[in-house]
């Protein structure tokens, strides 16, 4: 696992004219966890993408150092090929990898179009995608949305695997995860 | 990162030459064939006055061609993530875009040029003025792909989009079309420089507007 490590200071959201969020602090260490809850519209989504770079915070700075992966709602596999071809895309940007589709339960599916796999299916094959990347900063939006028992069960094994392994995870997610470093922020109480 | 690259060309090119269900080249060269059969249709058959304007006629039919994938350009890359993943990666907006041109050129440019064949002869053009307008097609074919590229960026995300972009375009393109369909007449050659002129100045536009306008529209 690569080097990482991730900060945020004093973080605060807008969108349009509301203030979403502020004041939002916290440091991780490699193998360290932290899961973002509060209810729907609070920001949890919008600090994920603030934390990835993908957004400008309103105020406040983010020091990352080691590449991330962000699973969202959007799986970004492309809805008309096989699954298996969609996912070979990613591993021909992120460099060959051992059989992430087997680890998922994926292989049945290899041959079948992304667009009629159900949003649970979606979410596993995501996950495969996040796993293939073998980023040290894992940035996890609803990660358990649409997955049955077995699978969410497999996800959250994999998110435990990955803080062994020394990697950093963030999470925003209602369900509960049990891991030896893991912090909550409720984000309700920083709501402005 | 050249390996990058080269998957990035590869997805681009299977995605617009093929397009699954949305027709791929096949819809523009088609619509492209079409209008020229439909132009002797319409205004009759007068073979000195077919030949005169056909060459008009197919700079016309190409331009309207190259709006019709431009809803597929940059729009489902951005709402399936694509984008959001690539900036992750550490591959800039600017060089997707930079890939898409070349891959969406490919994609109608060349299959337009052999589609102008039966298209002139439809339209009842000589050899010379086939040639003159091959050539114009190819310095100005590349300016469309960009034009498409840079407003299919821009108004990604917006509602009604597509008829925005196809509405965008269509003013934008008329350098190339006065250039380009002007070089048909006599002692209009150096339209063709300048078409090729224009071509390049959008090209060299393009990765940088089109990175732009994607930040842009995540926020």
């Amino acid at each position: 696992m690569q080097e990482c490590r991730l900060a945020a200071r004093d973080l605060a959201c807008r969108r349009g004219e509301r203030i979403l969020f502020a004041g939002v602090s916290f440091a991780l260490e490699p193998g360290e966890a932290l899961q973002l809850v509060g209810p729907n519209g609070i920001g949890k989504s919008s600090l994920i993408r603030i934390v990835a770079g993908l957004m400008q915070a309103f105020g406040g700075a983010v020091e990352r150092t080691g590449a991330c992966g962000l699973v969202d709602e959007r799986p970004a596999l492309d809805p008309l090929l096989p699954l298996g071809e969609a996912l070979a895309f990613w591993r021909r940007i992120d460099g060959p990898t051992d059989n992430e589709l087997a680890r998922l339960g994926l292989s049945d599916l290899a041959d079948v179009p992304v667009r009629y796999l159900s949003t649970g299916q979606k979410k596993r094959a995501a996950l495969a995608r996040l796993l293939g990347q073998d980023a040290p900063v894992w940035l996890l939006d609803e990660p358990l949305n649409g997955l049955d028992r077995s699978a969410a069960a497999l996800a959250r094994e994999l998110v435990a695997e990955h803080c062994a392994a020394g990697g950093i995870c963030v999470i925003a997610s209602h369900q509960e995860f049990a891991l030896p470093a893991l912090r909550r922020i409720d984000m309700a109480e920083h709501a402005a | 990162m050249s390996g990058r690259l080269a998957a990035l060309l590869r997805r681009d090119l299977a995605r617009l030459f093929i397009g699954g269900r949305r027709g791929g080249s096949a819809l523009p060269v088609l619509f492209f064939l079409a209008v020229a059969m439909l132009f002797p249709f319409a205004v009759g058959p007068d073979a000195p006055l077919l030949a005169r304007t056909g060459g008009g006629v197919i700079w016309v039919a190409a331009l309207l061609a190259a709006i019709l994938p431009l809803d597929r350009l940059v729009e489902p890359d951005i709402e399936m993530g694509f984008f959001d993943q690539w900036a992750l990666r550490g591959i800039a907006e600017e060089l997707v875009i930079a890939v898409r041109v070349l891959a969406h050129w490919l994609s109608f440019g060349p299959p337009l040029m052999l589609a102008a064949v039966p298209a002139a002869a439809l339209l009842g053009l000589d050899a010379d003025t086939l040639a003159t307008v091959e050539l114009g097609l190819l310095a100005g074919t590349p300016g469309l792909a960009a034009l498409g590229v840079i407003v299919a960026a821009l108004t990604a995300g917006l509602r009604g989009g597509a008829a925005l972009a196809g509405l965008l375009v269509i003013p934008m393109a008329v350098p190339l079309l006065i250039f380009g369909a002007g070089s048909l007449a006599p002692g209009g050659e150096s339209g063709l420089a300048l078409t090729g002129a224009v071509s390049l100045v959008l090209i060299a536009m393009v990765p940088f507007a089109g990175g732009a306008a994607v930040r842009a529209s995540r926020n």
